[in-house]
Formats: C-alpha cells, structure tokens, sequence
C-alpha cells in the first residue's frame, strides 16, 4: 500500500515538472519532437532510477547524523551531512557517464539525436532533485528510494510526453508573433499545472485542503464582530498558517 | 564608463536585456520559477547565485589550463558543488528561517544550468577578469527575472512586499481591501510562477521583434 500510494503520488501530485519545476530547462529544450522526447525521458527514469537508490545508500550509511555507528561507538556523533551536495553529484555524474557509455553502444541512434543533451542529464535538476527530497522527505527503505526514483522519472516522462505532442501540434495554429516559442510553451506549461493540481486530493479525498479554506470564509463572514475577537481570529489564522 | 572598456561593459549589459539567461537562453528556468512566491526569497537566491557564478567563473578560468577536457564536466561541478555548500552553511547560519524556505532550491544551484552553461561557453575560454564580468552579468540579469517574478506574486498573491503590507491590511478592511480587493492567491501557487515568466517572455519579445521564433 505505501509503495502504491507513494508512486502515484510521486508521479501525478508531487509532478517534477509542474509541482516543483525541476528539470525545466531539459524539458523546454528537448520538447520539440516527441521522439527525442521520448528518448531523453527514458533516459531521465533511467537515471534516476539508479542515482536514487544509492544515493539513500549514501545517505543512510554515511552521510547522516549518527549514520557512521556501523564503523564503530565512537563515530556515532560524526555528521557528514554537508557533504551531501558533493557525494550525491558525484554520484550523479558517474552515473549519467556510464548511461551515456550503454547507450552509444547499443542504440547509436538514439546517442546521435539526444546529442549535448545526454551528457546534460548530469546538471538536470530533476536528477539531482530526486536525491535532495529523498533526503529531506526521509525515505525510510530502499525499495521506497527505488520506487520514488522511477515513478518521479515516470512523472518527469510523461510531461515531456505531454509538452512535446502538444507543441508538435501549435506548430499549425496561429500563435501571436511574440508568443511563439518559449513564451507560448511556458503558458502551456503553466496551464497543464494547473490541471495537475487537480490530482492533489487524489490520495487524501480532498481532505487536507479544505480545512484553511474554511478558516477563511469565516474570517471572510465575521466583519461586525469587536475588533478585539477579530485580531484573536487574525491571529489563529497566522498561526495556522 | 572609466572602469570597464566598453567590449567588457557589454559583457554585463548584455545578459541583462536581450541576452537574458532565463528568457533568451532558455537556462536556469527550475529555481527561477520555485522559489518566487516571496520577494526575500528572491532576492537571497539571486544574491547566492551572483556569489557562486562569480566566484566559480573565476575559479574555471584559472583551471582552465590544466582541466583535460575529458573530465571537466567532473571539475565544473565539484567546483560549482563546493561553493555551494559554502552558500548553504552561510544561509543555515545567518537566515535559519530563509533557510528553510528555500530547502533544497539551494542544494539545486548545484544543477542550475546557468552556472554550467558560462562555465562551458566561457569561463573555459577567456580571461580571469571578462570571466568574472560575464558570471556577474548572467547571474545579474538571472536576478533581474526573478525579482520581477517575485515583486508580482508576493504583491499581487498575499499584498505585501518583503513581508510589510503594502495594499493596506486585509482583516482590518484599510487601503485598497476597503474597496473591495481581494487578495489573489492562485499567484502564490506554482503554475502562477510559469504563466507570470511567459508574460514577461511576450512583453520584451513584442519590444524587441529581433527576438522573434518561429514556431
């Protein structure tokens, strides 16, 4: 149950794309033609899908505070986390390396139109991403970190997939002079988030959102009470906030 | 102009307008757009993006002699990655709060691709001094995109600016509120952010019809 909740969770609410932005500049650049789309997506899952799991490796056996206890008593203060950012990218970079290495070898093709982009999955946010809310979401198993690696890349996939058959179509409308390009492709963007935020009661049947919005139409309707209970409303609502 | 020679002037105005990082180079577009639902965010993320630039552009430059090509994607990063934690461990320090709010937008300086792209494009070819005008340039005109951004959403989003209240108090009904505003919350959410930057995006390129693309 928890590893199917976390992967559609991880692929429709907590979308790379549209809830946090990462790998923005690999997914404008490469949304062109869906079938480099393709290809660059699955290189993205494939990726993360190795880069996650050992970098909760990492981190659970080296990196956190108290993580070092299996050397020994006497290491058990250490905390390494600073190196993080460091030990992760090297991680990253090796990886994307070796993917880079497979796939010139067994689909030169697919090497020859990924071109720069390939070598740039190493400074794709979306890779590096993954591992940074691995950590601080404290993923608690390593099947989790796998299942989170490839369902975020899946999520990653599919709105690369989405951009690219959309923009292969506007190519045959009418767009304003200044809008072709980038700027109509960010209004896209901005638009299919938009409906991705829609998934957000998906899992918890809407219950968390409704709660804030509540507090606010009471704020909303209470004008002509004293201005002192006002300012305690005003004040729980800071709180809540 | 005494200082800078008009050739090296260029090098910080030009990223600033139409040779944009964000809106022309298509770089550095994830962090630009996560983080600017408040102007202090912003602006702390574009100071620590204007530190590691030019301090990294620095850097490369100087090693640029001695990085064998192979492995320079390696070099960049432990470079642009130790800095980074620098920026991190100030950040902790100094704006806990601040900190917490960008999480791990700081740790994604890392994979901003601005940084990468300078380093690739410039820092690996020119001098010590052009390189450092062209980090401060390109992280200056990043900053200038994200500011913008932010100044829009936190005012249009919660009516304030750097946390003071601007329009006027929302409970207490004073300022514009006792005319009836609203405040627009949609703008503190995320798909606000891409739809803010594309308008930005059709303002300057119906200015400047040099920037035109086809489809």
């Amino acid at each position: 149950m928890e590893h199917i909740e976390l992967f559609f969770k991880s692929i429709f609410i907590d979308n790379m794309v549209f809830a946090t932005f990462l790998g923005m500049c690999s997914y404008l650049a490469v949304s062109k033609k869906v079938s480099t789309a393709v290809g660059l997506g699955a290189a993205v899952i494939f990726v993360l899908a190795i880069t996650v799991p050992l970098n909760w490796l990492l981190d659970q056996y080296l990196l956190q505070p108290g993580a070092l206890t299996w050397l020994g008593e006497e290491f058990a203060d250490y905390d390494l986390s600073f190196l993080s950012f460091i030990m992760f990218i090297a991680t990253i970079a090796t990886m994307v390396q070796l993917v880079e290495i497979v796939v010139e070898k067994f689909s030169p093709a697919l090497y020859n139109s990924l071109g720069i982009f390939l070598p740039l999955i190493a400074v794709n946010c979306a890779i590096l991403g993954g591992s940074l809310f691995m950590q601080s979401r404290e993923i608690a198993t390593l099947g989790l970190a796998f299942n989170y690696g490839v369902s975020s890349g899946i999520g990653w996939f599919l709105a690369i997939l989405a951009i690219a058959a959309i923009r292969e179509k506007i190519r045959y409308s009418n767009v304003p002079p200044a809008l072709r390009g980038l700027g109509i492709t960010f209004i896209i963007t901005g638009l299919m988030a938009i409906g991705f935020m829609s998934f957000g009661g998906m899992l918890t049947g809407g219950d968390e959102e409704e709660a804030p919005v509540e507090e606010t139409t009471v704020k909303v309707e209470e004008p002509k009470k004293d201005s002192e209970q006002e300012k305690v409303v005003a004040n729980n609502i800071k709180v809540n906030e | 102009m005494g200082l800078l020679s008009k050739k090296d002037s260029k090098l910080i105005l030009d990223p600033l307008a139409d040779n944009n990082p964000i809106t022309i180079q298509v770089l550095g577009i994830c962090s630009a757009l996560a983080i600017t639902a408040e102007l202090e965010a912003s602006i702390v993320m574009s100071i620590s993006v204007l530190f590691v630039m030019g301090v990294g552009n620095v850097v490369i430059s100087l090693m640029r002699n001695v990085i064998p090509s192979k492995i320079r994607i390696i070099a960049q990063l432990i470079v642009v990655a130790t800095l980074v934690i620098i920026v991190d461990l100030v950040l902790k320090a100094f704006a806990y709060e601040l900190s917490k709010t960008l999480s791990v937008f700081v740790g994604l300086i890392i994979t901003n691709c601005i940084i990468m792209g300078r380093f690739e494009a410039f820092a690996l070819a020119n001098g010590t001094w052009r390189s450092f005008l062209d980090g401060v340039g390109n992280a200056l005109g990043y900053a200038v995109i994200l500011i913008i951004v932010g100044f829009f959403r936190e005012l249009l989003g919660s009516g304030t600016l750097l946390g003071i209240p601007v329009l006027g108090d929302p409970i207490e009904k004073t300022g514009l509120y006792a005319i009836g505003y609203e405040n627009n919350g949609f703008m503190l959410l995320s798909p606000m952010a891409l739809i803010v930057v594309g308008i930005i995006i059709w303002v300057q390129r119906t200015r400047n019809k040099a920037l035109v693309e086809d489809n």
